[in-house]
């Protein structure tokens, strides 16, 4: 299959640079794949798992929040605000954040902003627990 | 007399010492503390390129003008975003800076966000409005609060209270060499090549729409740009300081072997002058 450069960074660091066949991940309208040949094309991405066929045919998932997508002249970037590969993630650290934000949601009695941000926590560990199974 | 003066040079030999011993702790302090903010600076650049050179093309390529990010400003009023250092006594990293500044904003009315100490107290004494102050530590900023930063910098300027958006920061060449500079971030009108080529580029696809897409992405890249400059600043500034107190203690220790030199030839005299008056004494009796 005919393959194209992807570049994979976030703020910790570039984490990915080489050629691939598809990338696939979730944009705000829904999930979306690009493979080779795609026309000048950008998006926001939005919370969910997304995943890179490499070269070889094989397949790494990552847990992919945040972030834009972007296609210019058959190059692709994506620069996410957290890109964890499946790997990556700590399944303890992501249970205990689930645990830490469920409970904060049923205690009640948050600001606004308090329950933005426990909601967005107890999102973000949904993802890297839907991922790391 | 001789014994006074030797007296004197003592006393500002020691001083010297104590001075010198300040600069250098401050310069092993920096320089440990250094190594910390490269890594985290070195970690960052690519995402700031990226973003940059994404940012730009598609400002380059782009179309559609639907989006209040995406098109010429009316509004002539800028917005500048500078990053400074916490603490002084880093040579000429703050001064440096400002006066980058000064040359960019020459004749513009501008507003700031200031974020370090020093830009906060610049700006103060200026008179010039500042958006917030609330960044006012360098040291504690995190992705969080760059987050906090893009967001109230957008809505500012969807509001309309400026028109551009421009970033002040310094950047980090080497260990021996922070070059500030001014970047202008939005709208993406600004950041397209001088001379724009006469051919109409290969359309970009905004999915769902140019409006939704600028209005997610936006914020992210403000803030990862935000975070970029912090990141460069703060290790440029560990960087400066570490090259001015190297510079201090060397100097500290020119000046200590010039006293002592000056201390010895006074003791010398002292000593010179007592013999011949002993040896007077001597001949008279």
């Amino acid at each position: 299959m005919k393959t194209f450069p992807l570049r994979i960074g976030t703020p910790d660091g570039l984490l990915f640079e080489g050629n691939v066949e598809r990338v696939m991940c979730r944009a705000m309208t829904g999930d979306l794949a690009i493979l080779a040949g795609h026309c000048n094309f950008c998006t926001a991405l939005g919370m969910g798992e997304a995943h890179v066929i490499l070269e070889d045919g094989s397949r790494k998932e990552a847990a992919c929040i945040g972030g834009m997508l972007s296609v210019m002249n058959g190059t692709c970037r994506v620069l996410a605000t957290t890109w964890e590969w499946k790997e990556d993630i700590d399944r303890e650290r992501a249970e205990a954040a689930k645990k830490n934000a469920e409970s904060l949601l049923s205690k009640g009695g948050l600001t606004d902003r308090e329950y933005k941000i426990a909601e967005a926590k107890l999102q973000r560990a949904l993802v890297r627990l839907g991922v790391k199974q | 007399m001789a014994a006074n003066n030797m007296k004197a040079v003592k006393l500002r030999i020691k001083s010297v010492q104590s001075t010198m011993q300040i600069t250098k702790a401050m310069e092993l302090v920096a320089s440990s503390k250094l190594r910390k903010a490269k890594e985290r600076a070195d970690v960052c650049r690519p995402y700031f390129r990226e973003l940059h050179q994404t940012l730009q093309d598609i400002a380059n390529g782009n179309m559609d003008f639907s989006s209040v990010y995406a098109r010429e400003s009316e509004n002539k009023k800028s917005c500048y975003v500078v990053i400074a250092g916490d603490r002084g006594l880093a040579g000429g990293y703050n001064a440096n800076l400002f006066k980058c500044l000064e040359a960019d904003a020459e004749g513009k009315d501008y507003v700031v966000l200031p974020v370090g100490k020093k830009s906060v107290e610049y700006f103060r004494r200026k008179g010039v409005e500042c958006i917030t102050e609330a960044f006012g530590e360098i040291a504690e900023i995190s992705v969080a609060d760059c987050f906090e930063m893009a967001n109230l910098l957008c809505r500012e300027f969807r509001a309309g209270k400026y028109g551009h958006i421009e970033l002040c920061y310094t950047n980090f060449v080497s260990m021996l060499s922070q070059v500030p500079s001014v970047m202008s971030i939005l709208p993406l009108a600004d950041l397209t090549a001088q001379e724009k080529t006469g051919k109409i580029e290969n359309l970009i696809l905004y999915e769902p729409n140019a409006v939704d897409v600028f209005d997610a992405i936006v914020p992210e890249y403000l803030a990862g740009l935000i975070y970029g400059g912090v990141c460069d600043s703060v290790a440029s500034e560990l960087a400066a300081r570490r090259t001015a107190m190297e510079a201090a203690t060397g100097n500290a220790e020119e000046m200590i072997d010039k006293l002592n030199l000056y201390y010895n030839r006074a003791r010398q005299a002292s000593i010179t002058q007592e013999i011949t008056e002993i040896v007077g004494g001597a001949e008279g009796i």
